[in-house]
């Protein structure tokens, strides 16, 4: 049995066609003991007001779909349970990012930069299907198993002020993606990654506050990843130097 | 439809006040001009040494004054906040694999302070004897 609990959700509102900028909607939420952010927000929609925008997928923190800013910090809304906030939440969109609709936000920039560091095996040898899998031992997975493990949520997107400050950064998941690439024994892409990840807008751009792996919701430490890759490129440039490169 | 996506304005000068761990992120940056000036007060006094006898001990006396102290307790601990906060964050830029698993972080961690405190103790030494 399970009581209910009446909770105040300011909600964050943009409709293009009517708004000029965003403003905030109250609903009162009658809540079970359980639920999370997410589940507040399907209540509002089925029952309060089906206008109110957000995305959403999987329900278990797996699809990436639902991070949005509760009570000022970056959080995929169904992993937020209720149980662990106060009376009255207020839901926004990510923020470094433009608002399509309510707390739906444009994620294009993002999927550039994403595919511009590559994030798939570019194969050291091409090999016919014929000749088998390409293996790996568990060690070489174990190497970069956790940046494996980023849903693309963007949480750390809306954490980083430098992404904020200069929308040209590269960012903290595609540069860990990028890292994740390079650690793996059966790639040789680096060199063509470097090229994105090793420029200015790129690894240095990065300032090292953090927030982006504080807020990550599957610890993929996204801001390690970049600092291992300014080391790996301040080695490369010594190495060029030693051998008489540029 | 024609879309109209609408662009979040960022407080170009006051952003860090927006979240506890960009005010903790400035702390941190903030040493760093503290450290500077005490780089530069070393470099002088290397300077007075390289004049000789007389202007080393004008700069020595300078430094006796309580605004010079103050400055150098100030700038200890700031480059201790610095440093601690640095050697916290070791082991996410240089995880370390030995054999089939990755060193702890504490492991990393604490070699980092043992080095700091063999050269410390190292230094204290040379300027003891
Ligand atoms: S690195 Fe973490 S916070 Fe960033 S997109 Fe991937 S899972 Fe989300």
């Amino acid at each position: 049995m399970s009581t209910k609990r009446t909770i105040t959700f300011e909600v964050m509102r943009y409709r293009p066609e009517s708004d000029a900028e965003p403003s905030y909607q109250t609903y009162s939420v009658p809540c079970e003991q359980e639920w999370v952010v997410l589940d507040a927000l399907l209540y509002i929609k089925d029952n309060l007001d089906t206008t109110l925008s957000f995305r959403w997928s999987c329900h278990m923190a797996v699809c990436g779909s639902c991070g949005m800013i509760v009570n000022g910090e970056p959080m995929l809304s169904c992993k937020a349970f209720l149980r662990d906030y106060p009376d009255v939440i207020r839901v926004e969109p990510l923020t470094n990012f433009p608002i399509e609709r309510d707390l739906v936000i444009v994620m294009d920039d993002f999927i550039t930069k994403l595919a511009s560091i590559k994030p798939y095996i570019i194969p050291k040898e091409e090999r016919k299907v014929e000749q088998g899998e390409y293996l790996q031992t568990p060690v070489q997975l174990k190497k970069f198993k956790q940046y494996t493990l980023c849903i693309n949520c963007l949480l750390c997107y809306a954490a980083c002020p430098q992404y904020g400050l200069v929308p040209e950064f590269v960012g903290p998941a595609a540069l860990a993606l990028a890292h994740r690439y390079n650690l793996d024994s059966r790639d040789n892409g680096r060199s063509q990654r470097q090229e994105i990840a090793a420029s200015h807008d790129g690894v240095w751009e990065c300032s090292f506050v953090g927030a982006c792996s504080e807020v990550c919701p599957k610890h993929v430490d996204p801001a390690g990843a970049i600092q291992q890759t300014k080391i790996a490129s301040t080695m490369d440039y010594f190495l060029g130097f030693l051998q008489g490169g540029s | 439809m024609s879309r109209k996506p609408y662009i979040r304005p960022i407080p170009k000068t006051s952003w860090y006040m927006r979240d506890g761990r960009y005010k903790r992120y400035m702390l941190r940056e903030v040493t760093c001009v503290f450290i500077g000036a005490y780089t530069g007060v070393l470099t002088m006094g290397l300077l007075r040494l390289s004049q000789g006898k007389e202007a080393y001990e004008a700069f020595l006396q300078a430094m006796n004054t309580p605004s010079a102290i103050v400055f150098h307790i100030l700038a200890l601990l700031f480059a201790v906040y610095h440093s601690t906060t640095w050697f916290n964050v070791t082991p996410q830029a240089m995880p370390i694999m030995k054999g089939d698993d990755f060193l702890p972080g504490k492991v990393i961690v604490t070699a980092h302070y043992a080095g700091w405190a063999v050269v410390s103790l190292f230094i204290l030494l040379v300027v003891g004897i």
